[in-house]
């Protein structure tokens, strides 16, 4: 067992997400960065499956009532063992007692602390994840509370894994305060006028205080719509439709006045023109952006957004080689 | 390859990242459209196709989710275009559905407080959102708006936004469609279970939030249930599904107690019938045909 004395900003348990109920309402949820979580979960010799925690600018004080091996990656931040200084991006040995704390994000916002086994809370609907607006899945349907105790799985036959493996600068992320953000367009593209479908490739947008799970909002210049007839049950501003499915990323412009892109805890759909999808390695990307950090938004086609997908995985694969070269 | 694609039966898809796919069946809100749209979305639900992950009907559209890790999204899109043109010659519009009874306590005293609370986001700040649908749709009275709205079946034709909610439609002849705007700006409170109305769409909110329709009352009976502890939501922890059609049942405050013993025993039992829909018979006869749906109620 593993007791939360401090739960830090907004923590919670995330795994891969959640499969298959996207079409009843249920968005994904999931760890926000999945890459940083991925490697969180490698370092620790768990599958990618496992059960991890996700911060939010600061990360909870942990007290260990077991012996464990963590990994935190993700967000750069303080990370202290018993109040001295521990490195992210390795794997560590924690031994019964010890307390983990964090300091507050440096650069980027969300940490992933993995520990061997995985944190053993009840699968809803074949997920982990916590979904917090519907109650469901993680620790109780929400975030972490002071005087939670965490349970981690426990192997009969627990994976070597070794100390202090760690994964090289060119295989972790680089939080920067502008990034290129690579989007594929379709969707309700087609609703944007020509000067805006520019605008939206063109100029820089700037992440709002309200960036979070479920949306990150973005302040640019006004965006446009063509005139049309709005179709019956649509609603009258030019950037309505009749409501209909939002992929994860995709973008929208309520009344052109701001962008939105949904993140994993968004609601699956609604009534605002969807204008492009920003691809899933560029999601780990601008999870770990904040106000007021900038973006500019890149069109690609899906071939690039595939290819770039792989080379994740293929990252992923050698970082797994890595640690089990070393292990 | 360009943004869109373009079906046989005029139907647009494109690609929503790497990972979903979008198909835009007609864009203004057609009952028809709907109903093509769950034959679509049936169709590729059965045809199983490797990697798709999740399959999401919209009232005229629809995307599917694929796991690019497993198959890339642009073989699937041929797939998808296939099934369009299968169905395209099919002109048989009928779906599986579900008849379900809702009883709704309309006018209650938790979304009354509620909404009072935010009049200054309302069109009307001087009357309740009952009020104003009554008067905005042309009744003489709160009591002729809700026998408007409950004497005739609502179908879902989008089941979305969060795990439980689904919009409804009402089976009404196009010149009886109820109407109301939503809020002005949307309320940063509303009470789980309660039934509200915007466009021309009615939804039971399934948890206590944020929202934007009309509230005309409470539901006593849930439409989400995350324990998964009773009925059916043993199987499910949502009870809506696409094409559901729901009765709203008035009943007074007596019974809604009554009912809230009941689910929170968890002994309540829904009253569920199983039945097809056919759009054309709807057609025929708007008014006589969903009554007989209502029969099928056990």
């Amino acid at each position: 067992m593993i007791t939360v004395v401090q739960p830090g900003l907004y923590t919670t348990v995330q795994d891969r997400g959640r499969f298959g109920f996207y079409g009843v309402g249920f968005p994904p949820s999931g760890s926000m960065d999945q890459y940083s979580s991925a490697v969180a979960n490698i370092l620790v010799g768990n599958n990618p499956d496992a059960a991890v925690l996700e911060t939010t600018f600061l990360g909870p004080t942990l007290e260990f009532e077991q012996d464990a091996n963590i990994s935190v990656t993700g967000a750069s931040a303080d990370l202290t063992l018993d109040g001295i200084s521990i490195p992210l991006w390795t794997s560590v040995s924690v031994k019964k007692g010890q307390v983990l704390a964090f300091g507050a994000a440096i650069a980027g916002v969300r940490n992933y602390l993995a520990f061997t086994g995985g944190i053993n809370v009840k699968p809803m609907m074949g997920s982990r994840s916590t979904y917090v607006a519907s109650h469901l899945g993680g620790y109780d349907g929400r975030v972490l509370k002071p005087g939670d105790r965490l349970e981690i799985f426990q192997d009969s036959k627990p994976k070597e894994v070794r100390i202090c493996c760690e994964i090289p600068e060119d295989l972790r992320i680089t939080p920067r305060a502008h990034q290129e953000i690579r989007i594929v367009s379709g969707l309700c593209h087609y609703l944007l006028d020509p000067q805006s479908q520019e605008l939206l490739i063109s100029k820089p947008f700037t992440i709002s205080t309200e960036a979070n799970r479920t949306g990150y909002r973005l302040k640019g210049d006004q965006l446009s719509f063509v005139e049309r007839r709005q179709p019956f049950g649509a609603g009258s501003d030019p950037s309505n439709v009749v409501n209909l499915g939002y992929p994860v990323g995709s973008l929208q412009a309520p009344s052109g006045s701001e962008l939105i892109c949904l993140m994993r805890d968004a609601v699956t759909g609604g009534g605002y023109a969807t204008l492009a999808t920003v691809i899933s390695v560029d999601l780990d990307i601008l999870s770990q952006m904040k106000f007021p950090e900038t973006v500019s938004f890149e069109s690609v086609t899906l071939e690039t957004a595939l290819r770039l997908r792989s080379e994740r995985a293929q990252r992923l694969r050698n970082i797994t080689e890595l640690v089990n070269s070393i292990a | 390859m360009s943004t869109y694609t373009q079906f046989v039966d005029g139907s647009q898809a494109s690609f929503g990242g790497d990972e979903f796919i979008f198909v835009e069946v007609a864009t203004d809100m057609d009952l028809e459209a709907t109903l093509r749209v769950i034959a679509l979305t049936d169709a590729v639900s059965s045809s199983e196709i490797s990697g798709v992950t999740d399959i999401c009907p919209a009232h005229v559209s629809y995307m599917v989710r694929v796991d690019p890790d497993i198959r890339d999204p642009r073989e699937v899109l041929p797939i998808l275009e296939e099934i369009h043109k299968r169905k395209a010659q099919e002109s048989k519009l009928v779906i599986e559905s579900r008849i379900i009874e809702m009883p709704i306590l309309y006018q209650d005293p938790w979304s009354h407080d509620v909404l009072m609370r935010f009049r200054d986001r309302h069109q009307d700040p001087n009357a309740s959102d009952l009020e104003y649908c009554a008067r905005i749709n042309g009744f003489a009275s709160v009591d002729e708006f809700i026998g408007a709205h409950s004497s005739r079946l609502h179908i879902a034709t989008f089941v979305a936004f969060m795990p439980g909610n689904a919009e409804c439609y009402q089976l009404v002849p196009k010149d009886q469609q109820l109407e109301a705007p939503k809020y002005v700006r949307p309320r940063t409170d509303t009470p789980d279970r309660a039934l509200g109305f915007g466009g021309a769409f009615s939804t039971i909110y399934p948890v206590q939030g944020a929202g934007g329709f009309q509230l005309l009352g409470r539901c006593a009976v849930p439409v989400y249930e995350a324990q998964q502890s009773f009925g059916p939501f043993e199987a499910n922890a949502v009870l809506p599904k696409g094409g559901d059609i729901f009765q709203y049942r008035p009943i007074d405050m007596g019974e809604y107690e009554d009912i809230r013993q009941q689910v929170e025993a968890g002994t309540y039992k829904y009253r569920i019938g199983v039945l097809e829909f056919d759009l054309s018979k709807f057609r025929e006869d708007p008014i006589g045909y969903p009554q007989t749906l209502a029969e099928v109620l056990p």
